[in-house]
Parts: structure tokens; C-alpha cells; sequence
């Protein structure tokens, strides 16, 4: 078993119900279920040429792989999650063996059927704001306009306007913010559960705009509706409100924040 | 304000967003911050992977989560150039 490890997607109560045949995942292998303390790990086998050790530093740089390895996770925990309830597992967790994985239902499986349980019946959804007047300051710090007109200290005058943009842009961010945070207890208020990601790097977003939120929310199906429609009738000036989802509980599988250290 | 997907009447009875309209920045934000975390005698998890070395740390950076959302550098707020 060199060659090779154990690919875990998500993990779902062994209710018996079988995923959609022929399912694959990474790289077109097949999904496999492995069973345990009744619980169903979805797995498929990858080679470790790609995702030992080695592998993964090398194709973790490059964004075209994880594309694909992101896209393929996804694919199957989406099909898993339309048949019951599923926790996603982090990108990129492999095992040496099945056994293994076993094991790791055993061992958790107190915290992983408390997962569930919290899952159940529940979807998530993501809301991102932004911020979209805030990129006009008074005097472009790009282009020092002008400075000849400045009588006598041209460098003073661009110092101050400078000043002056970053205050306001300070300023446009708060109220920006706060805002947002209106928008994120409204949303709440219908959720059982929120989370905050990180504002999306605008390299990879291909957003300059300010990203003001970046909420999940784990939303009751039957109030599913209910929150998209809270969230298209948001109207607040200069911001934009994305909806996306429903996505399977991934922001929520975590039992305590900060408890990944788990044995 | 725009909305990613078109709401149906059962937006909640759907098996969610077809895999391929999914943006890649949104599903690495749950894949990478989110998700069951295993840590201990696997061969490999995110988690383990010295991401200094990774040029793509800005986006694995996301790992944690949970953050509070601040403003950023304003200089880098600008469009490029």
C-alpha cells in the first residue's frame, strides 16, 4: 500500500442507502463507502504520487490542480449530501488504508454522530457583501493631478490629500461595516447557526471592492426560502449582496470552534 | 444587488448550485476553513503542509476561519494600476 491512500470526502450515518451508481471522484475513481460504528465514510482511493506528501506540496502551488481536486471533493460531497445528511471533510484528508479510516469512526464517533445530528435537516448558505462607493477618493492617490498648481511644496499638498482619502476611506469602511453587521443579524435571526470566513482575496475573487461580509449561515430547510428571500430584498446603498448556496454544511462540521485538535 | 442563483420555489429542496457554476474562490473558502478537520496517523491533511512554502498562502491563509473581517491596507484597495 504504498502506492496508494484512502481519499475521505464526507462522512454520513450508515443508513444502508447506497450513493448514485458509478459515482466517481478525484481523478475518476470510484466513491466507495466504508462502514463503521454506524457511520459511512465516503471514500475513493488516490495515488499517493499526488497526494503523499511530496505531491501535495508540489500541487498545492498550483491552482489549476486544486481546481480540479476542489471541483471533484465537491461534486461528491454534493451527491452524498442529496441523499442524507453528510459532514464534509477538509480538502485533501487521505489515509494509508481503509482500515484506518475505521478506525477514525470509532474513535469519533460520539463527535461525528453529534455532527450529523446538528446537520440534519439543515442547509448552508453563504452571503457575501460589498462595499462598492468606497474605491472614488477625492484626489487619486495613482495619479498626483496636477502638481505644478500647487504653489511652492507640491509633495506637502499630495501628503495631506493623501491623509485626507485614508481618513475617509476609514470612515466609508465603518459605515460600510456596520451596515454589514446589520445584514449579518437580520440573517442570524433566521439561522441556527452563523460562521464568518475571511474576506475573499481579491486575486481570487477578481474583486476590488471592498468585501464587508463573507457569512455562512445553517439555515432549517424549511425556512430555506424564507432566508433567500430576506437576502433579495436587502437594499442598502452602495453595498452588494451575493447570495450562494445551498451548499452542504461545510462551514458547520466543526464541533467546537478551534477544537480541530481532536485525537 | 445581484443573487448568484435564481430562487426557485424549493431553493432548500435542492441537492444545491450545479458543481461547475460554483465559484472556485466560495467553495475554497468552506473546503480550506471548513469541513471535519483530522489531524494524527493520516498521511497528509491540509493542516500539515508548510504552507510558507505555498504560493498560494494568501488563499490557504482562509484556514481558521472565524475571523473578523477588517479593512484592507487601502493601498491595496486600489485597483491596479
Amino acid at each position: 500500500m504504498t502506492e496508494s491512500g484512502t481519499y475521505l470526502y464526507a462522512i454520513a450515518r450508515d443508513t444502508g442507502a447506497a450513493l448514485p451508481p458509478g459515482l466517481t471522484g478525484l481523478l475518476g475513481a470510484p466513491v466507495r463507502t466504508v462502514a463503521e460504528a454506524g457511520l459511512a465514510a465516503h471514500v475513493g482511493t488516490v495515488p499517493l504520487e499526488q497526494f503523499g506528501e511530496e505531491g501535495l506540496k508540489r500541487n498545492l502551488e498550483d491552482l489549476a490542480w486544486l481546481e480540479a481536486t476542489a471541483r471533484a471533493h465537491h461534486q461528491v460531497v454534493e451527491a452524498a449530501a442529496a441523499a442524507g445528511p453528510v459532514a464534509p471533510v477538509r480538502l485533501v484528508t487521505v489515509y494509508r488504508d481503509d482500515e484506518q479510516v475505521r478506525r477514525l469512526l470509532r474513535e469519533r464517533a460520539e463527535e461525528f454522530t453529534e455532527v450529523l445530528a446538528r446537520v440534519t435537516g439543515r442547509r448552508e448558505w453563504g452571503v457575501k457583501v460589498y462595499a462598492t462607493a468606497q474605491h472614488t477618493p477625492s484626489g487619486d492617490v495613482r495619479t498626483p493631478e496636477r502638481p505644478e498648481q500647487a504653489t511652492g511644496r507640491p509633495g506637502t499638498a499630495y501628503l495631506k490629500r493623501r491623509r485626507t482619502d485614508l481618513r475617509t476611506r476609514e470612515e466609508a469602511w465603518r459605515q460600510a461595516a456596520s451596515r454589514a453587521e446589520r445584514i449579518d443579524a437580520v440573517l442570524a435571526g433566521i439561522a441556527v447557526a452563523r460562521r464568518h470566513h475571511r474576506a475573499q482575496d481579491p486575486q481570487l475573487s477578481g474583486r476590488e471592492d471592498w468585501m464587508v461580509l463573507n457569512g455562512a449561515y445553517l439555515v432549517d430547510d424549511d425556512r430555506g426560502e424564507e432566508f433567500a428571500a430576506t437576502v433579495a430584498a436587502l437594499r442598502e446603498p452602495e453595498l452588494e449582496v451575493q447570495l450562494t448556496g445551498p451548499w452542504a454544511p461545510y462551514s458547520f462540521t466543526i464541533s467546537e470552534p478551534g477544537a480541530g485538535g481532536t485525537a | 444587488m445581484t443573487v448568484d442563483r435564481a430562487i426557485g420555489p424549493s431553493p432548500a429542496a435542492r441537492s444545491g448550485v450545479p458543481a461547475q457554476r460554483v465559484a472556485l474562490v466560495d467553495l475554497l473558502d468552506r473546503l480550506l476553513a471548513g469541513g471535519v478537520v483530522i489531524s494524527g496517523d493520516l498521511v497528509l491533511s491540509i493542516a500539515d503542509v508548510d504552507l510558507v512554502r505555498i504560493s498560494l498562502r494568501v488563499l490557504i491563509g482562509s484556514v481558521g476561519g472565524d475571523d473578523v473581517i477588517a479593512p484592507r491596507d487601502p493601498e491595496r484597495g486600489r485597483a491596479a494600476p
